[in-house]
């Protein structure tokens, strides 16, 4: 495999052409840039999960070493997913290229390759669609815009499909609600026939398998991983916290990312939840078989991801709790707010949630049976059961990203707002074009979180950190709240290429520091271990 | 390329009916046959790719979110934008189909110096599609008057309404111009704007140009080239009621008009006009965001192969025991 290349300076990454070239798209064969793609998966994850075609292979070879009959396994793929998603038969239809969605896109903003407009990107797929599809297609070929599956045009839809995070904000704008994301779902569940996933998917999708979470970590790991957090809550607090894992009869099971276990700023979200669930003495449990939220498989397959997402369901019967809590997440709610239930459901093996502190009924969740972190936690402190202190965030101002998935395909925001507002005193927003349902992508969702494809993300991220240096200019924000694991994960990274003095949190960090717990020693320090600043002349509020 | 293509289709389109009627006085199978083909086309192609569309399931529960959910009772809940009950995505669906409403939010995304990002207000294609399909439409509604006797009343006063300017003789409708100027809107946009033109297919400028064609051979008739309107009620009437006939000395250009016509019927059910329907479909607008609340089932769901609890247990029993975490089997 090559050596991860740097991307090139950010003064030099913001020159984007945007006008496309003179040859038709279809004449502009694909060219695999340095830096702006994954590398191909080793045979050993896919045979882990019993994926088809292992062997050793890189995007950049000649040969993909795919089995001779590779193209009738895609056009049979093609046929039986326009049968079973009535999303993408339509979506193959119905678009009229109006272009509302192009410049939505922020990979098109970002690099200003007209293959990254979501137009562009599913016709990229709509083209051979109507060559082997549809009437107009098989008797006008190129005239009616259809073009025949060659292996050049599985490259390019290989570049290119995973140059989509899924975020659906292309959907938000277009007449007809077309979203890209399921395009692209079906684009890599033909990659996937044929065992041309990337390696940075298909390792956490083999991890979560086996192990229970996608870093990989066994289980003497994770409550190892949870100690050191212990120790310095204990150092912060006073106070020593005894979570309990995999314990039979806890009316609430706990599951979120394996990314805040591991790694900051997720763990300092992490220690967030462990100091908020031992305040209200909450009766949960960790599981280290369930131990991810998340799901690469959703980036692999439908079927890929339920059979990660079924620990899930399976260890809250297993253990016999009432319900179950979610930490914050983006594309783990996008799956259990749309999909767990109906793949892995009905759940009636559980109750309807009800806060046992509030006693408030989460009717919205009441056949699935998860929780959002933050809507259990607005609803404890509009209920006044925490006591909080936001000026122990005074060092920092803050603004919120909504992820994508949270955002368009859940519809929470207003909660992770509302915490924000009382556990910190500055808080602003960025431009309201770029929050909400037009938030943007971190430019690293869908697994493309890797560390050989720094200059996609980069760029794929451009939007949204210039949406961050607007508010680091005009009010000073230095921190950037978010719910989202890979958003802690990724951001960080993005901040530093573009905005260097702003760091990224979990809202559960804030509300960690905030919170004043029963029998806590007087805090020096936030839960990164950073002095609180100006602790003498603070009144406590 | 593409927009040459189709302008000249369109070009022998129209040579084809005056050809046709002029030439070769061919105007039962233009005047009759024709219209009833492409009705009877547009008619079962549309059914035919709806029920296509509907034998495709809709396995999992997408809805595209613009809102925040119905969540906790003190948090107002967008219901509109992401609609919690039927009565929610009806209001969510009416809004689209009749305002277009996620048109409405478009934006123009332009890289400044700085760099700077900036996210300007961009209305006009909103603004041309609305007013194309809306005057489509009432154009449509006004053309009820060659196809019915007696004429119904709201149809004499849209047509009341549309000429209410009451400019020349006989009275200008609006619509027709307004449907001309969209169209043509929409056509230089395609030309005009890099990004929208580099991916324009012949099958997008099609549509424009027949239609364009459309309201141009119409707008003649009325106004310029004037045709004996009482032989072409005769005519439509006729087709209406199944008792066709067609009257002689009826100018050219209705011919032509009708033939435009007849091609955009049938071309309509294989091609992306189907949008009209089509956006009815789709599931990322018209499911409501309440799947949390209301399960929904996906027709082919099927077992798939997982790792259990006890395979999981099998492999760590011993580091389990070690780090002090509870097992099945001891």
């Amino acid at each position: 495999m090559a050596k991860p290349t740097k991307p090139p300076k950010p003064e030099e990454l913001v020159k984007i052409d945007y006008n496309p070239p003179e040859k038709p798209w279809m004449e502009v064969p694909v060219e695999f840039k340095p830096g702006t793609f994954c590398y191909g998966t080793r045979p050993k994850y896919l045979e882990e999960v019993g994926l088809p075609n292992p062997r050793e292979w890189s995007p950049t070879d000649d040969d993909w070493k795919l089995p001779s009959d590779w193209k009738d396994i895609v056009l049979d793929g093609i046929g039986e997913r326009l049968k079973k998603y009535r999303s993408f038969q339509l979506f193959m239809d119905i678009c009229v290229r109006c272009g509302a969605c192009a410049d939505k896109c922020h990979f098109f903003i970002g690099s200003g390759d007209p293959k990254n407009m979501p137009v562009l990107r599913a016709e990229l797929m709509r083209s051979v669609y109507r060559k082997y599809f549809s009437t107009g297609g098989k008797l006008f070929g190129n005239l009616a815009g259809a073009r025949e599956l060659t292996f050049d045009v599985f490259k390019e839809w290989w570049y290119y499909f995973y140059q989509c995070t899924e975020c659906r904000r292309c959907s938000v704008f277009c007449p007809y609600g077309i979203d890209t994301a399921e395009i692209t779902m079906m684009a890599r569940e033909l990659f996937n026939l044929l065992g041309c996933n990337t390696d940075w998917i298909a390792g956490p999708v083999a991890n979560c398998y086996r192990k229970g979470n996608h870093l990989g970590l066994e289980p003497h790991t994770i409550t190892s991983n949870i100690e050191f957090m212990l120790d310095d809550i204990e150092e912060i607090t006073g106070i020593k916290i005894e979570p309990t894992f995999n314990r039979k009869g806890a009316e609430i099971l706990f599951v979120t990312p394996s990314g805040d276990l591991f790694g900051d700023p997720g763990t300092y979200t992490c220690m967030g939840y462990l100091m908020l669930f031992h305040e209200l003495g909450l009766d949960y449990t960790w599981s280290t078989y369930a131990s991810e939220g998340g799901n690469f498989g959703f980036f692999t397959s439908m079927e890929m991801a339920k059979r990660l997402n079924y620990k899930i369901y399976a260890e809250a019967k297993r253990l016999g709790v009432k319900w179950i809590l979610g930490g914050e997440c983006g594309h783990m709610w996008r799956v259990v707010h749309q999909y767990m239930d109906t793949w892995n459901g009905p759940a009636d093996f559980l109750e309807e949630p009800v806060s046992p502190i509030t006693g408030t009924k989460f009717e919205n969740a009441k056949t699935t049976k998860m929780v959002h972190i933050a809507e259990f936690t607005a609803d404890l402190i509009k209920h006044g059961k925490l006591k909080l202190d936001p000026s122990r965030n005074d060092h920092l101002k803050v603004t919120y990203h909504d992820s994508c998935n949270t955002s368009r395909g859940m519809g929470i925001l207003e909660e992770p707002r509302y915490i924000l507002k009382n556990v910190c005193n500055h808080f602003h927003e960025m431009p309201e074009d770029t929050i909400r349902e037009k938030t943007f992508c971190c430019g690293s969702g869908t697994g493309l979180n890797a560390g050989e494809n720094m200059e996609l993300r980069m760029r794929g991220g451009f939007p949204r950190a210039n949406a961050v240096k607007h508010v680091r200019d005009s009010h000073g924000v230095n921190m950037l709240a978010n719910i989202c694991a890979i958003d802690r994960a990724t951001l960080s990274a993005l901040m530093q290429y573009w905005v260097p003095d702003v760091e990224v949190c979990g809202v559960h960090e804030l509300l960690g520091n905030a919170l004043v717990m029963t029998g806590e020693k007087e805090r020096e320090t936030d839960l990164r271990l950073e002095p609180l600043p100006g602790k003498e002349e603070d009144e406590d509020v | 390329m593409g927009a040459l293509l189709s302008f000249f289709v369109v070009i022998v389109l129209v040579l084809i009916a005056l050809v046709g009627v002029k030439g070769a006085g061919l105007y039962v199978l233009f005047g009759t046959i024709i219209p009833y083909a492409a009705v009877a086309t547009f008619i079962l192609g549309v059914i035919l790719r709806v029920i296509k569309w509907s034998r495709s399931p809709v396995p999992f529960h997408i809805p595209t979110t613009c809102g925040q959910e119905k969540s906790l009772p003190w948090i107002k809940y967008n219901k509109l934008e992401s609609p919690a009950g039927t009565l929610g995505v009806i209001g969510r669906m009416a809004l689209e189909v009749l305002l277009f409403r996620s048109l409405f939010r478009n934006l123009k995304t332009e890289l400044r110096e700085g760099p700077k990002l900036v996210y300007g207000s961009n209305k006009w294609l909103w603004l041309a599609g609305l007013a194309f399909h809306w005057s489509f439409l009432i154009v449509l509604i006004r053309h009820l008057r060659f196809f019915t006797h007696p004429v119904p009343e709201f149809v004499n006063i849209i047509d009341s309404l549309d000429g209410f300017l009451q400019i020349g003789s006989p009275h200008l409708l609006m619509t027709g111009v307004v449907l001309l100027l969209a169209v043509t809107y929409l056509f230089l946009r395609r030309v005009f704007i890099p990004q929208v033109r580099y991916i324009s297919l012949p099958a997008d400028y099609l549509p424009l140009f027949l239609i364009i064609g459309i309201a141009t051979s119409g707008i003649l008739m009325r106004y310029f080239y004037k045709v004996d309107i009482i032989k072409v009620k005769e005519l439509t009437l006729g087709l209406a009621t199944f008792s066709p006939e067609v009257p002689a000395g009826i100018g050219a250009v209705f011919y032509v008009h009708l033939f435009l016509i007849s091609s955009l019927f049938a071309y309509f059910p294989f091609s992306k006009l189907m949008h009209m329907g089509g956006v009815f479909l789709s599931p990322t607008r018209n499911l409501a965001n309440n799947s949390r609340m209301k399960r929904h089932v996906n027709p082919w769901n099927y077992p798939v192969k997982v790792h259990t609890y006890e395979e999981y247990e099998e492999e760590f029993r011993e580091k389990m025991k070690n780090a002090g975490i509870p097992v099945e089997k001891e």
